[in-house]
């Protein structure tokens, strides 16, 4: 049984590489960071204080909130700094179909997976 | 007094002199050169060539030298025959000249092979520094060079070229890359990192003509290609210049020979450097003669008794950001390799080990252990109790165990021929206390630098007042001080972010260098360079401040904090039709709208249709300012207006970190310009220019810089100072900080008070700058890209 649904978001070319674009989706508001070879999404709120991941500055794999410099991996959606193993943030699978970028989006009352 | 007579003005040749100097007078010293120039370091042309050192850098022995010490310099005269029965050298000038002494420094010539068309305009050795300034001339962004030759002098002429601008290919007849002093995994390493550099590099191959109708348009090449080409550069070898001793009936192979004790085949007739042969082996590289010339000095002098054993030889590659080093006999036969690799760090390194004693060694991408293992090499120190050790030696208990074990006599600075010995000796007898000092002292590690860790060490374990000199270093990403990062964008033409952090960094950067190399970039090039917004931090992006709930703030430039009421209705009227949370006036004279959503930006900017203010970045906020003698009882001068000029003047431009000004009328200073970074106080007959003020997180006063009389003279030593700050400080380094830091003389000394040429400078690259400069908020009628402002819109939707 599916557990999500890809969705079509965007053409690639609307998120400039090494940075970071937000889309709602589904009353949640996720953030897509192109890092050249592929695309990472995460939700947008910062565990922090909820600031917006997709305006931060791309390090390497990561992405550092503009608000506060909090480091969280656009992979695993791990917070890398400050140490705080216990938080972290949603991750979405991404995939290109002709050009166009996918989401993939948990079903409706479905648990948010996170991709560790 | 005996008539010495040196023909040569090169390095062996007066490194040699020098050393004969410490002995007794005992010479009347003539030196022919046929070069022009006063003795110079040739093994750093290559950092001339690619932008890093000029050619006063290089000079070793000035003028002043040779008339202290009563040498007769003849430069320019080139020794064209020997009489050794009469004891005569002939000049090309017709000169004789006789001698109670011969040395001969002759060097070497580069070897051109016997390819036709190397007479063609446009082909050139790269030996002198007027090959040099040649080569700079002539090389720029549309020119096509071919080197024939990838050895250590070709890939360095190579870097240089193409710092200049030049597209270049290296044309090298052997499988591997510097193949004397690297085996083919160390050259495929090499290889990698040439053309990351963007150099491209034909191996196996030579070139079989230069063509071109009397100037060179392209080149042809055994696999039977033909490449494009403006400008040819010969590295393929070198060979001795002996036909003077030929003349002079010496004794002659490859090169001149001599004995252990650097005698001749004939009596009172020495040679030193390039241009001789000992127990076979031509030497050229610069680190044998220094030693050479020591041994000849002794013998010369009546002081025969130190013998010249040969030296080991070892190889650098004086490219920044390409490390190779290579010395003794790295082959594999009789040996045990020990190697280690990591190819996506771009390094290796491989020892070879005979009878438990290092017999050679490779380094490629990280040459930092070079010193301990050329040690092990000189020493021929058994290594059966470090056997597990060799590649990953521990770090030293005691910081000081390297530079203790060496010997006085050891070189430590192979471009330039400083010892140990001679480093204490300067510390001890000359009070060197800084690596500064030492530099400036003897002259250790201004070279290719990598000796630079072991003279700190000598300096810490030895000066009594040692300071290490604090390094700003940007972050992990990039292992270089700021200062000379700044240096190296400017020397390497450098012009983007990623780039950069490709050639010299960790390939990726992160949020405190990426912002960082954009300002300097912007800084370097005036505005002329590659901007990448993600690079940037948001602000920069969207050109306003973001707000903790990731809405942004809006303050539009209000010059001088004067406004008008038509104005203030337009504001007002922007507020009401977004719906702003908050209206608020600022600590800096002006307005600010403050909860304005990302998307409205655009529009906000158009319906205000006023500049932006620059309130969100490190870059110029404002002026603010009194009333002044538009209608103050006590103005003495036109502060609102020499306020409002001010800001016009500077604005749009970036800083290392924000900017805060302030003009008043008298010294009741009421807009506060002693605590700003650049302030103007009025006061009855001129201007106070004041710097460095500051009074939010830390509270400072600022210096006085300069009293002028004029409102414009006081705009032009802003000017100066502004500029200067642009260039000197390190990111993030407020004016209050940077001011501390430099002293106030001389940030005069620097900038109001400095000659002409460089206040012009400063002027010129300020003006540069400005003519660049643009008003963030236009980009709201085009922005970079669609998505800037404007949240994606999904393809699909979803339901919540």
């Amino acid at each position: 049984m599916n557990q999500r649904q890809w969705v079509r978001v965007t053409p690639c070319e609307s998120i400039p590489l090494r940075e970071g674009r937000a889309v709602t989706l589904g009353g949640r508001q996720i953030a897509i960071f192109n890092l050249g070879d592929r695309f990472l999404a995460t939700d947008n709120q910062c565990p922090h204080r909820g600031g917006p991941l997709c305006d931060g500055i791309v390090a390497g794999d990561s992405v550092v909130c503009p608000l506060h410099a909090w480091k969280v991996r656009l992979d695993t959606g791990a917070v890398e700094r400050p140490a705080a193993p216990d938080t972290c943030v949603a991750t979405y699978a991404t995939r290109i179909d002709d050009g166009i970028l996918l989401l993939a989006l948990p079903n409706r009352k479905s648990p948010i997976t996170n991709h560790k | 007094m005996k008539r010495l007579v040196v023909v040569g003005n090169g390095m062996a040749g007066m490194a040699c002199v020098e050393q004969i100097l410490k002995y007794a007078p005992r010479f009347d010293i003539t030196v022919f050169g046929d070069e022009t120039h006063v003795n110079y370091n040739r093994v750093l042309l290559s950092s001339v060539l690619a932008g890093e050192k000029t050619a006063d850098d290089i000079v070793i022995n000035p003028l002043e030298w040779y008339q202290k010490h009563g040498i007769h310099l003849r430069a320019g005269v080139r020794i064209v025959d020997v009489d050794s029965g009469a004891q005569t050298v002939t000049g090309d000038d017709g000169s004789v000249t006789a001698y109670d002494v011969l040395l001969l420094a002759t060097g070497s010539s580069a070897w051109f092979p016997r390819i036709e068309g190397l007479d063609k305009d446009g082909v050139f050795a790269f030996r002198t520094l007027d090959d040099t300034r040649e080569l700079m001339r002539r090389a720029g962004p549309q020119t096509k060079a071919i080197v024939i030759g990838g050895g250590l002098l070709g890939l360095e002429a190579a870097r240089g070229l193409q710092v200049q601008g030049c597209q270049v290919t290296v044309v090298h007849l052997m499988p591997t890359l510097m193949e004397r002093q690297l085996d083919p995994d160390g050259g495929a390493y090499l290889l990698g990192k040439m053309e990351d550099l963007g150099i491209k590099v034909l191996l196996g191959r030579t070139t079989t003509a230069v063509l071109g109708n009397g100037h060179v348009e392209g080149v042809a090449l055994s696999d039977d290609t033909c490449l494009e080409a403006d400008l040819v550069v010969v590295a393929a070898g070198i060979r001795p210049n002996v036909d003077l001793a030929c003349k002079a009936g010496l004794h002659v192979n490859r090169g001149i020979v001599v004995n252990d004790h650097m005698e001749t085949s004939l009596p009172d007739v020495y040679a030193v450097g390039e241009c001789i042969e000992h127990r076979g082996v031509c030497y050229g590289l610069v680190a044998p003669l220094f030693e050479q010339g020591k041994v000849l000095a002794a013998t010369i002098t009546g002081n025969k008794g130190p013998a010249y054993m040969g030296t080991v030889q070892a190889a650098k590659l004086k490219i920044m950001g390409v490390d190779v080093f290579s010395a003794g006999d790295w082959s594999e036969q009789n040996a045990e390799p020990v190697r280690y690799e990591d190819r996506a760090l771009g390094v290796y390194k491989k020892l070879t080990i005979r009878d438990g004693r290092l017999a050679g060694v490779i380094l490629v991408g990280d040459t930092t252990d070079s010193h301990r293992y050329m040690e092990w090499l000189r020493t021929s120190a058994d290594l059966s109790d470090q056997r597990r050790q060799l590649l990953f030696p521990p770090p030293a208990a005691d910081a000081g165990l390297d530079a203790a074990e060496m010997a006085d006599s050891a070189t430590v600075c192979g471009c330039v021929g400083v010892t140990k010995g001679a480093i204490i000796q300067a510390i001890h007898d000359r009070g060197v206390n800084t690596l500064s000092q030492l530099k400036e002292c003897t002259r250790a590690s201004t070279g290719c630098g990598s000796c630079t860790g072991m003279c700190q060490d000598l300096l810490r374990a030895v000066a009594p007042e040692f300071e290490e000199e604090a390094r700003k270093v940007i972050c992990g990403c990039l292992p270089f001080a700021e200062d000379r990062l700044r240096d190296i964008l400017r020397s390497q033409r450098l012009k983007s972010v990623y780039d950069v952090l490709e050639i010299y960094g960790n390939g990726q950067g992160c949020e405190v260098c990426k912002p960082a190399l954009s300002y300097m970039l912007d800084m370097l090039w005036c505005g002329d360079h590659d901007e990448d917004r993600s690079a940037r931090f948001i602000n920069d992006r969207v050109h306003a401040n973001i707000q903790k709930d990731g809405t942004f703030s809006v303050i539009p430039r209000i010059r001088g904090g004067v406004t008008s009421a038509a104005e203030l209705r337009k504001i007002a009227d922007v507020a009401d039709k977004y719906q702003v949370p908050m209206v608020k006036i600022t600590g800096s004279q002006r307005i600010d709208l403050l909860g304005v959503k990302k998307e409205d930006l655009p529009k906000i900017w158009a319906d205000l249709d006023m500049p932006s203010g620059q309130a969100y970045t490190k870059g110029v906020r404002m002026v603010k300012t009194c009333i002044g003698t538009d209608f103050c009882r006590f103005g003495t001068q036109d502060s609102t207006s020499a306020g409002v000029e001010l800001e016009r003047r500077f604005e749009q431009l970036f800083t290392p970190h924000k900017v805060k000004m302030a003009a008043v009328g008298c010294p009741r200073n009421c807009a506060e310009a002693t605590v700003k970074d650049i302030g103007l106080v009025g006061q009855e007959g001129g201007w106070q220019v004041v710097v460095g003020g500051a009074a939010g997180k830390s509270v400072r006063k600022a210096d006085l810089l300069t009293t002028v009389e004029t409102t414009e003279e006081a705009l032009q030593a802003a000017e100066l100072f502004f500029q200067y700050y642009r260039e000197n400080a390190n990111y993030l380094e407020r004016t209050y900080d940077f001011v501390e830091r430099t002293g106030i003389e001389k940030v005069r000394k620097d900038t109001v008070y400095a000659p002409e040429p460089v206040r012009q400078g400063l002027r010129d690259r300020f003006a540069r700058s400005k003519a660049r400069s643009v008003d963030a908020w236009l980009e709201g009628r085009q922005p970079r890209t669609a998505s800037q402002f404007v949240p994606i819109q999904a393809l699909q939707k979803v339901l919540a």
